[in-house]
């Protein structure tokens, strides 16, 4: 059974009566998380790309245009208050900013105890003490240095890390983690990412990952979508698609990623990069494929229609017409192939 | 602290060290908070060569922007620049008047701010701000002069000249970055600092704005310091590396050699916790916590999380020592290995 899943969602901002100012943030995005198979999925794109708009139509938090949004088979906007409640404690929720979802008044173990009496996790204080540090814990935490504190009292990984533990409180099936480590330094951005992969490994927690970095992307995920102004141009495993990128914009995006070594010096996909940098002001045009303004390897048909998904791979497809020879495929029909 | 270059090592092999455009002595700034003065920065020399990007790292709170801020004296209070110096082309910057430092700002040393899209006047066009730029440091020049000048300098960023008559919230975010870089440049400075220049941008944009910033710079023969932690960037971009930690410089070398055969043990944690696309492997972060700049560890500030740590470390303050020619690093464990 599918545990979460995005059926051909759109999302459009802003209305004007003449559709002035209309902004399609997400485009018609299929997504599967299977519940009997802990994954990491990652959710990759630039600013601009929907990521955090699909990311918040998961939540629940905003509702799709078009679409829709299931949980365990039910879609979202249907739920009665308790299957919402069920919702609410399933599916967790991490974001970027460990700064932000913070009041500064009160001590970090407000953050901790709130969900364990909203949802009632606990009979007794004891017990809910309990609960926490266990948590702390499973976070890479230590809770004697990290309870009874102020925010400003904690480094922004340990701020980070207790966001996890707060989900980790309510034994969800599923995380969706917004750029969680975007703000953190490196030394400790290793460390959240393998708390996060450790969730998955020994408690059977899935995770969303949401970022615009591939390189940890590749590192913990075993599939990625990449988006591009709120389409799936890519979707497939990590392996496919960041080791041997199909799509224009793939190429172009793990090209112009800086890995830290000098030896491996930024790709030369010098065609693409000339063609980027005199149209990336520009808007794309109303039909056809989003990126065709800014492709190297832009043809007739390329502004006429966008392309559908192509599978390319068993585990991987490419909406890009340079593919056409291949089978096309649904989004939904490859979201849920890849979910398994 | 012992920075004597009289070689300079390239590609593995020595020649005579090229001329130093900047240096750097023995540089601290603190702080000043009601629990004391908080040392930012303790002790930091390092020199610029002509022409050469040096690119200066470290994680939050390891003073690496404050360094770059204190070399061009635009640090404000509470924060103290206690001592050292400052040397660009025979000048110590730190004890210039205002005003001669203000001449000196721009023409010769130049900043691109850490987010530096957001530091454009947003009421006025951007071709007014270009010229402001030029102006307030040459007032004689014509007209014609300084409209070829700004022209020219945005030619050189890739920009066309319509920009000029935009508002800065008309252009996208690399846009805005490449106007920066050419006010930083329309002087033709020695030296441009360069703070997290694309820390904002995304990575294809990022990229096509440090390979324009690189051609510029050579063009000028300035000499870069890019401040940041993205380790990524710095190994694209850079000739040498500084590693800070704690207020001080920990080590520095070719970048090569930083990545490859890292010396100081923060600086091996720090590589070998960097994501990479060769490999899956569950990566290691670096256990513990940046030392608190109010109380300072005794000794060595990273002995407390150091794996290599000796009994002396929490005792004796190591010095940075060149212990092979282009290669500092600070830590006991090199001690006696410098002939």
């Amino acid at each position: 059974m599918q545990l979460l899943e995005a059926q051909n969602v759109t999302k459009v901002f802003g209305s004007g009566l003449l559709g002035k100012g209309r902004m399609v943030a997400v485009d018609g995005i299929s997504l599967a998380i299977n519940e009997e198979k802990p994954t990491i999925t990652a959710i990759a794109g630039e600013s601009g790309s929907g990521k955090t708009t699909l990311a918040r139509l998961l939540l629940g938090v905003i509702q799709p245009t078009t679409g829709s949004i299931l949980f365990r088979g039910q879609t979202l906007s249907q739920m009665n208050r308790h299957e919402r409640k069920e919702f609410r404690r399933q599916v967790q929720a991490i974001f970027q900013d460990p700064f932000e979802v913070y009041n500064p008044f009160y001590k970090v173990d407000q953050v901790l105890t709130t969900p364990v009496r909203k949802f009632r996790l606990a009979a007794s204080r004891e017990e809910a003490q309990q609960l926490i540090e266990e948590s702390l814990r499973q976070a890479g935490l230590r809770p004697e240095e990290t309870l009874g504190r102020y925010p400003h009292q904690l480094s922004g990984g340990q701020r980070q890390r207790i966001m996890v533990a707060r989900a980790l409180l309510l034994n969800p099936k599923i995380i969706l983690a917004d750029e969680p480590v975007s703000m953190v330094d490196a030394s400790l951005r290793a460390t959240i990412l393998e708390s996060l992969m450790k969730l998955k490994r020994e408690l059977g927690i899935s995770l969303v990952y949401i970022t615009h970095d591939l390189t940890t992307a590749y590192q913990i995920s075993e599939n990625i979508y990449i988006l591009y102004r709120g389409s799936v141009v890519e979707v497939g495993s990590v392996e496919k698609v960041i080791k041997d990128p199909q799509h224009p914009y793939t190429r172009l995006l793990v090209s112009s990623i800086p890995l830290p070594d000098p030896d491996i010096r930024w790709g030369s996909e010098v065609d693409i990069e000339k063609k980027a940098i005199s149209a990336s002001a520009a808007g794309a045009g109303l039909h056809g494929c989003k990126f065709a303004n800014r492709c190297p390897f832009v043809m007739a048909e390329c502004h006429v229609e966008a392309p559908p998904l192509y599978k390319t791979d068993d585990d991987r497809a490419v909406a890009c017409y340079l593919h056409k020879q291949a089978e096309p495929i649904s989004g939904r029909e490859m979201a849920l192939s890849l979910a398994g | 602290m012992t920075i004597t270059a009289q070689t300079h090592v390239v590609n593995g092999k020595s020649i005579p060290a090229p001329e130093k455009v900047l240096e750097v002595k023995n540089l601290r700034v603190s702080y000043q908070t009601p629990r004391g003065p908080v040392r930012a920065v303790s002790g930091v020399s390092f020199f610029l060569t002509a022409g050469e990007k040096f690119g200066l790292v470290g994680e939050s709170g390891s003073g690496k922007t404050t360094t770059a801020l204190s070399l061009m004296r635009l640090i404000q209070a509470p924060a103290v620049i206690e001592g050292g110096e400052v040397l660009l082309g025979g000048k110590n910057l730190l004890a210039l008047s205002e005003e001669e430092m203000r001449e000196a700002r721009s023409a010769d040393i130049a900043l691109i701010p850490q987010g530096a899209m957001n530091s454009l006047n947003p009421m006025m066009k951007v071709g007014e701000q270009l010229r402001d730029t030029v102006r307030a440091h040459i007032n004689t020049e014509s007209r014609s002069a300084l409209g070829a000048r700004i022209l020219e300098v945005l030619d050189s960023v890739d920009l066309r000249s319509d920009v000029m008559e935009a508002y800065p919230h008309e252009l996208s975010g690399g846009m805005k970055q490449r106007v920066c870089i050419a006010m930083g440049i329309l002087l033709s400075p020695k030296v441009i600092i360069a703070d997290e220049p694309t820390s904002a941008l995304d990575v294809v944009v990022q990229r096509q704005v440090m390979e324009t910033l690189g051609r510029v710079q050579q063009a000028l023969g300035a000499a870069v310091l890019l401040v940041g932690h993205d380790m990524g960037l710095m190994a694209q971009f850079v000739d040498r590396v500084g590693v800070m930690y704690g207020g001080k410089l920990v080590e520095i070398g070719p970048v090569r050699d930083i990545f490859k055969e890292p010396l100081h043990p923060y600086t091996q944690l720090l590589i070998g916790s960097l994501p990479n696309l060769r490999t899956k492997e569950i990566f290691k972060g670096i256990p513990g916590l940046t030392p608190s700049l109010l109380t300072p560890p005794p000794g060595c500030m990273f002995h407390p999380r150091c794996p290599k740590a000796l009994p002396h470390c929490a005792v004796e303050i190591p010095d940075l020592q060149e212990i092979r020619p282009g290669r500092w690093v600070s830590c006991h464990l090199y001690n006696g290995s410098n002939s």
